[in-house]
C-alpha cells in the first residue's frame, strides 16, 4: 500500500485546502495525472500523483485543510511485485492539455437529510456566498455528497438561476480578491524569511544583446505569429544553461547545507492582475528547445494568472529570474525564494552608448547597442561573489552566441 | 472600422480583464492606458490573428501606440487580403 501525500507547494505555502478530488476509490493512476485540486493562498494547486496504482481509498474529504505531509489518499500499488519508491519528483513532460480524469457524470444524489453535516469546501462556500446561492439547494458531488466549486458553478449557471453571465463574473472577482489578501500575506511570509535568514549578496552586469536580438529578430520575421519567440525566452534558456555548469547556484539551503538540485528547473516571476505574483516553474531549461520553452511559458503565464498551477511547478524551481524589462526598469536587485540560492533579474533591454570596437583594426570608438542589465542576487551561504562574478559572464556569453540557445 | 474596433477591443479586454472597454481612449498610448507586458501584446496580437486573420509582423510593432493605430492597420490588411481574394 502506498500513502499518497499531500506535496509541499513551495516555502511560502505549508498548508491548503482539499478542493476536489479528482479520482476516486478504484480508479487507477499513473505517475503524473492530476488527482485533486488543493485551493492555496496563490493559486488552486493541481495535485499531481508520482505512482503508478489503483485508488485504496481518499483519507481526506473535500473542505478539509491539510498540512504538507498528511497523508491524502491509500493507493494500491500497480504490480504488487514492482513499485517504486515515491521518487521526490520524476522529470515529467506535462502534456499541456493534460485532461484531468474527472467523473464524467457527476452523480447528482438529492440534498441530504436536515440536521446531517455535508462537506463544502471552503472556495464553493465563498464561492456560493458571493453568487448569494443557497448551498442546501446544491448537489454535492464530492466524496460522501460534498459540495465543491464545480457543484456551485454548475447551480450558478443552471436555468433557474438568477441572471447569467454576469454570476460566474462577479463569482471569479470576488474568488480574486479574496486570494490577492491572502497572497499578500504568504509573499510578506516568504519574503521576511528570505531577508532575515538570507545573506544576499548582489552582481550586475551589462550585457550586449545585439547578437542574439538580430538573430532573434530574423528569426521571427520568417514565422506566423503564433510560432515567434520572446526575448524573455532566450534570456530564460540562458540561466538555464549557465545553472547547469554553475551548479552552485541550482539547488537549495536546508538543514545547514547546500543540496545541489539534479535537474534546472527555473522558476519565473509572474505578475498577477489582481496584484502578487507566482513563481512556478519550468522543469528542465537546459534540456528544451527555444519554441518548446516559448510554448511552456505562455502555457504557464496564462495558468498562473488563471489561478491554476500543478503542485510540481510550485514546489520545483531551483532558480527563479525575474524580468522587469517590460515595466521599464534598468535594473531590478532581486529576494531570493527561501530555500532556493540565487534569483537572476533582468531590466529593460535599450539602446544605450558602448564604447566598441572601431572600424580599424585595434581602434576603438562609441556606439549605439542594445544592452540589458542582468543582475544576480545570490546566498552567500552558498557560493562567493567570484563564482557569482562567473556565473553572471557565463549569462552573457551564452546570450553571444544563440545557436547554443537553440538546441 | 466600428467593427473592427469592437473585435479588437474584445480581444484586448480577454487579456485584461480588468479594463473597462468604454475607457479607452483610441487616440491614448495604450500602454498608458493598460498594464501590457510583452507576453500580452503578443496574445494580443495572435487574438487579433485567430480573430480578424491579420498577422502582424514584429517589424510594425512599433508603429502600433494606440488603439486608432491597431484598428486602421487592421482594416487596410483586411481589405488588402479581400481585394487579393
Amino acid at each position: 500500500m502506498i500513502e499518497f501525500t499531500m506535496p509541499a507547494l513551495g516555502s511560502d505555502m505549508d498548508e491548503g485546502t482539499l478542493d476536489q478530488w479528482l479520482v476516486k476509490p478504484g480508479d487507477t493512476v499513473h505517475r503524473g495525472q492530476i488527482v485533486a485540486v488543493v485551493e492555496t493562498t496563490k493559486a488552486a494547486v493541481e495535485i499531481e500523483c508520482w505512482h503508478d496504482g489503483t485508488v485504496d481509498e481518499l483519507l481526506v474529504p473535500v473542505g478539509t485543510t491539510v498540512q504538507v505531509g498528511t497523508p491524502l489518499a491509500t493507493l494500491r500499488e500497480a504490480d504488487g511485485s514492482a513499485t517504486r519508491e515515491p521518487a521526490a519528483r520524476a522529470p515529467l513532460t506535462v502534456a499541456p492539455g493534460t485532461a484531468p480524469a474527472r467523473t464524467p457524470h457527476p452523480r447528482i444524489s438529492p440534498p441530504e437529510a436536515p440536521g446531517h453535516r455535508r462537506f463544502v469546501s471552503p472556495a464553493a462556500r465563498r464561492l456560493a456566498a458571493s453568487l448569494r446561492i443557497e448551498l442546501d439547494a446544491v448537489p454535492g458531488t464530492g466524496p460522501q455528497g460534498s459540495v465543491t466549486i464545480g457543484d456551485v458553478e454548475r447551480a450558478a449557471t443552471a436555468p433557474a438561476a438568477a441572471p447569467p453571465a454576469a454570476i460566474p463574473e462577479a463569482g471569479r472577482a470576488a474568488k480574486a480578491a479574496a486570494r490577492a489578501a491572502q497572497m499578500r500575506t504568504s509573499i510578506a511570509a516568504a519574503m521576511s524569511r528570505s531577508k532575515r535568514e538570507i545573506p544576499h549578496y548582489y552582481l550586475a552586469h551589462e550585457i550586449v544583446l545585439e547578437t542574439s536580438l538580430t538573430w532573434l529578430t530574423a528569426r521571427n520575421a520568417q514565422r506566423s505569429i503564433d510560432e515567434r519567440v520572446l526575448p524573455a525566452v532566450m534570456l530564460l534558456k540562458a540561466v538555464g544553461l549557465a545553472a547547469q555548469r554553475f551548479g552552485e547556484f541550482n539547488g537549495f539551503w536546508r538543514d545547514g547545507g547546500f543540496l545541489a538540485a539534479t535537474g534546472v528547473h527555473v522558476g519565473v516571476g509572474i505578475s498577477l492582475r489582481g496584484g502578487g505574483l507566482v513563481a512556478p516553474a519550468i522543469h528542465d531549461v537546459p534540456d528544451k528547445k527555444l519554441d518548446q520553452l516559448m510554448d511552456d511559458l505562455t502555457d504557464l503565464v496564462a495558468r498562473a494568472r488563471a489561478g491554476s498551477l500543478r503542485s510540481s511547478e510550485m514546489s520545483d524551481p531551483t532558480i527563479t529570474v525575474t524580468n522587469l524589462g517590460d515595466q521599464g526598469v534598468d535594473t531590478v536587485f532581486g529576494v531570493i525564494y527561501p530555500q532556493q540560492v540565487a534569483l537572476v533579474g533582468f531590466g529593460r533591454p535599450a539602446p544605450r552608448v558602448r564604447v566598441i570596437a572601431g572600424d580599424v583594426e585595434g581602434s576603438r570608438g562609441i556606439g549605439i547597442v542594445t544592452t540589458v542589465n542582468a543582475t544576480l542576487a545570490a546566498d552567500h551561504r552558498a557560493s562567493d561573489g567570484h563564482r557569482g562574478a562567473l556565473f553572471l559572464t557565463a549569462i552573457d556569453e551564452l546570450l553571444g552566441q544563440p545557436d547554443l540557445l537553440e538546441k | 472600422m466600428t467593427d473592427t474596433r469592437t473585435a479588437v477591443l474584445s480581444v484586448l479586454t480577454g487579456i485584461a480583464p480588468e479594463v473597462d472597454p468604454d475607457e479607452i481612449s483610441d487616440d491614448d498610448l495604450l500602454r498608458d492606458q493598460i498594464d501590457l507586458d510583452s507576453m500580452d501584446w503578443l496574445n494580443f496580437l495572435r487574438g487579433i490573428h485567430a480573430r480578424l486573420n491579420v498577422d502582424i509582423p514584429e517589424s510594425d510593432y512599433a508603429s502600433l501606440r494606440t488603439l486608432a493605430d491597431v484598428v486602421r492597420y487592421v482594416d487596410e490588411r483586411v481589405t488588402t487580403n479581400a481585394g487579393n481574394r
